[in-house]
Formats: structure tokens, C-alpha cells, sequence
């Protein structure tokens, strides 16, 4: 039981699919400008990780490895379909906000990393489960960014307004920047500061080792 | 005349590919670590961009398209909701036609792109280009002009960012930003840069 915890939980924090891997951070940046959008695409890039694991899982034994690449991408694709589809037909409007980025589910790293890595050497229950937890994983660091950027950037959250703007008479002045492409890499860079001050052992080695000055010798 | 090079424009620097859509983050990121792959890299894209948006331009206008199957007498036929697959199926098929020609004719290009070639196919700033130009319908001389000036502009965009980070190795970073952290801070303040353009009026 508790590796399958491990499978979802691990994946949140201690292996990060956008601060560790270093995978799907393309859309990641873009649909955090509030939460609305954050969380659809988190549901959408869950459904779609989980879903595709479990298929390329399902047919591992049955795909030459010389075409699996081409294999995995239409099962994803035709997964992603189905995502953008339904959202069309359910929440209309968050699908046009999301524009091309449902479509860049394809080309998101997450999914066809997970693919490649887990699901062609496991079988399929285990494979859902490390697809759910990436994208859970996926999704808190969406979330996150999201939370910050709504709530100081517009003062609201899921267009709720929390902090009365001096625009309407409140107090607030809003911090426009947080609103634009550029904070969404400033708050993930110190996300990561934060989340390796926590676990030490995520820090990379400096490529380069700067000299200590050099003392001088007493006389 | 003019309103292809404004578009020109607007796609290397105003829309930057990487920059202000976050598109191709991936690759942008983990290979941006030396000047001389990053141009590499940047030259695929290029390449791979100008071939691509065009050729989707094509199948969705003559294919996939509300109506475009007129020809063939489906006048009803909306195709569009196949764009996804055909899209990657397109660029995939492209990235291993182009590597394969480069491999016979230019085998001197094909070692200098060799392994970033295939990688092409998985990132998202083409298959970001292929959406773009459907979702804001293009014609096939725009999406021709899209294509390369988008690919420039992700081009500059990685080279510029490498240029940075060859020279960040020899700075006294904090433990915990060191790599991957001064990275995104450093991509930051290049995209807070080239917002600079998004001013500019054509």
C-alpha cells in the first residue's frame, strides 16, 4: 500500500516533474496567469499523463521498439483530443483562454517522458498511478504559480475578488507585473530556491568551483 | 509587402516563441548550457519551422478545413477536430525526411545537428507555430513568413540565453538556485527584456 502512496505522493515534492526533471515547463508558465485556467489544465494534463501511461503500458509488449515513438504520440494525441473536445462542449469559454496551450499537451514533456521512462517497463495499474502522481505534480507547481500570480497580480482568486483594489475603492494596489509572461519564470526560479533550502539533496553541483581568497601569510 | 514584414517582425521579436509564450521550454532550458549547441539547435529549428507551418497550412486549408473537402464532394465535412494528430504526424514525418536528406546530401549540417534533430519533433514551440497559424488563420505566404521569423526568433532566444549562461558559470550563486533556479531567474529578466518590443507599433 504504501508504494502506492509513494507512487503519488513522491512525484508532488521530492521528484518534481518541472523542478527536477525539468519537463513540461513550456505550458506550465503560460496558463498561470490566474487560477481558473491553472486548474483546468491541471485536470487535463492529469487525465491525459494517467490515461496515456496506462495504454502505452497496456501495448508495451505488443510495439517493436523501432516505431514506439510514433506509437506513444498517437495514443497521446488522440487522448489529447478527446480532452479539447470535451472541453469545448463543457467549459466553452477556459477552453478559448487556454487557446493552443490544450493542443501542447502533445509535445508536453511530462506525458511522453513518463511514457518512455515508467509505462513501457511497468504494468498498467502501477503505470496509471505514476501518471496521476506526475501530474498531480504537474499540477501543484501550476497551482501554486497560479495562486500567486491571481491573488497579487489581480487581487482575486478563481475571480473572486479577495483583496479590495484601489480601483474599486479598496486598498490594494495591484502588482501588474505578476500578470505578465515574465513573473511566471521569477516565482518558479525562487519556488525552487524554497523547495531546495527544504531537501538539500535536490541541489546541483556549481560546474565551476570559485577560488577562496587567499590569505596572506602573517609576518 | 508590408504587412509580411511587420509580421516578420512581430514573430521574431514581439511574439517571441520562447519568451512571451513560454513555447519549447524544455529544450531551451536543458540545452542552453554552451553558445555553440545552443546556434546548432537554433539553425534545426529554424529549418524545421519553415518547413513545417507551411505544409500544415496546406493540409488544414485543403483537408481539414470546414467545407475544404468541397473538392472531393463533402461539402460539410469539418475535419478540424483530427488537427492535433495530423499536426504531429506532419512534423514527425518532416524531422525524419529532413534527417534523412541532410544525412545524404549535407552530411556535414547532419553532424552538427545529429542528435537535436529527432528532439525537434517533441518540442512545442513548432507544433505551437502549427496552432497559431490555424488559430489565427494564416494564408500560405503568412504562415511561410510566421514560420521562419518564428524560429529566428527562438533561435535568438536560446542563443542569447546560452551566451548568458557561459558566463553565469564564473558567478557566486546561493546553493539552492545554483543550476536550474539562475536559470528561470535569469530567463525572467530576458523575457522582461524583450517585452520591451511589445510597444513597438507596425
Amino acid at each position: 500500500m504504501s508504494e502506492t502512496r509513494d507512487m503519488i505522493v513522491k512525484p508532488i515534492f521530492a521528484n518534481n516533474p518541472i523542478a527536477l526533471q525539468i519537463l513540461g515547463v513550456c505550458s506550465a508558465l503560460a496558463v498561470t496567469s490566474n487560477l481558473k485556467t491553472a486548474m483546468v489544465m491541471t485536470l487535463a494534463v492529469m487525465v491525459v499523463t494517467a490515461f496515456s501511461n496506462m495504454f502505452v503500458s497496456m501495448m508495451r509488449n505488443h510495439m517493436p521498439s523501432s516505431i514506439r515513438i510514433i506509437c506513444q504520440m498517437t495514443i497521446i494525441a488522440s487522448l489529447v483530443i478527446v480532452v479539447d473536445q470535451v472541453l469545448k462542449a463543457v467549459a466553452y469559454d477556459t477552453s478559448k483562454q487556454l487557446s493552443v496551450f490544450v493542443g501542447l499537451i502533445i509535445t508536453n514533456c511530462i506525458v511522453m517522458g513518463r511514457a518512455e521512462a515508467f509505462a513501457m517497463k511497468n504494468p498498467p495499474i502501477p503505470s496509471f498511478l505514476d501518471g496521476l502522481g506526475n501530474g498531480l505534480g504537474y499540477g501543484a507547481v501550476l497551482l501554486f504559480v497560479g495562486f500567486i500570480r491571481e491573488l497579487f497580480g489581480a487581487g482575486s482568486l478563481f475571480g473572486i475578488e479577495i483583496l479590495p483594489l484601489v480601483t474599486n475603492d479598496g486598498w490594494y494596489m495591484s502588482n501588474g507585473l505578476l500578470l505578465l509572461p515574465p513573473s511566471a519564470f521569477f516565482i518558479i526560479g525562487l519556488m525552487i530556491w524554497l523547495m531546495r533550502t527544504f531537501d538539500t539533496s535536490q541541489v546541483e553541483a556549481p560546474d565551476f568551483v570559485i577560488a577562496k581568497n587567499s590569505q596572506k601569510e602573517a609576518f | 509587402m508590408e504587412a509580411y514584414i511587420s509580421l516578420f517582425v512581430k514573430a521574431v521579436f514581439v511574439e517571441n516563441m520562447a519568451l512571451s509564450f513560454f513555447l519549447g521550454m524544455c529544450t531551451f532550458l536543458a540545452i542552453s548550457k554552451k553558445v555553440q549547441t545552443a546556434i546548432g539547435l537554433g539553425i534545426a529549428v529554424i529549418v524545421v519551422l519553415a518547413i513545417t507551418t507551411p505544409v500544415n497550412n496546406l493540409l488544414y486549408n485543403l483537408l481539414l478545413k470546414e467545407g475544404a473537402l468541397a473538392w472531393a464532394g463533402y461539402p460539410d465535412v469539418d475535419l478540424s477536430f483530427l488537427g492535433y494528430i495530423s499536426y504531429i504526424g506532419v512534423i514527425a514525418a518532416i524531422v525524419q525526411i529532413l534527417e534523412m536528406v541532410l544525412d545524404k546530401f549535407f552530411p556535414a549540417l547532419y553532424n552538427a545537428l545529429g542528435v537535436f534533430l529527432p528532439l525537434i519533433t517533441v518540442n512545442c514551440a513548432i507544433m505551437g507555430a502549427a496552432l497559431f497559424m490555424v488559430e489565427r488563420d494564416y494564408n500560405f505566404g503568412e504562415s511561410v513568413v510566421y514560420g521562419v521569423g518564428a524560429g529566428l526568433g527562438w533561435a535568438l532566444a536560446i542563443a542569447t540565453l546560452a551566451g548568458i549562461r557561459e558566463k553565469l558559470r564564473y558567478s557566486d550563486v546561493p546553493a539552492g538556485l545554483q543550476g536550474l533556479g539562475i536559470t528561470f531567474v535569469s530567463v525572467g529578466l530576458m523575457a522582461l527584456g524583450f517585452m520591451s518590443f511589445s510597444g513597438v507599433q507596425l
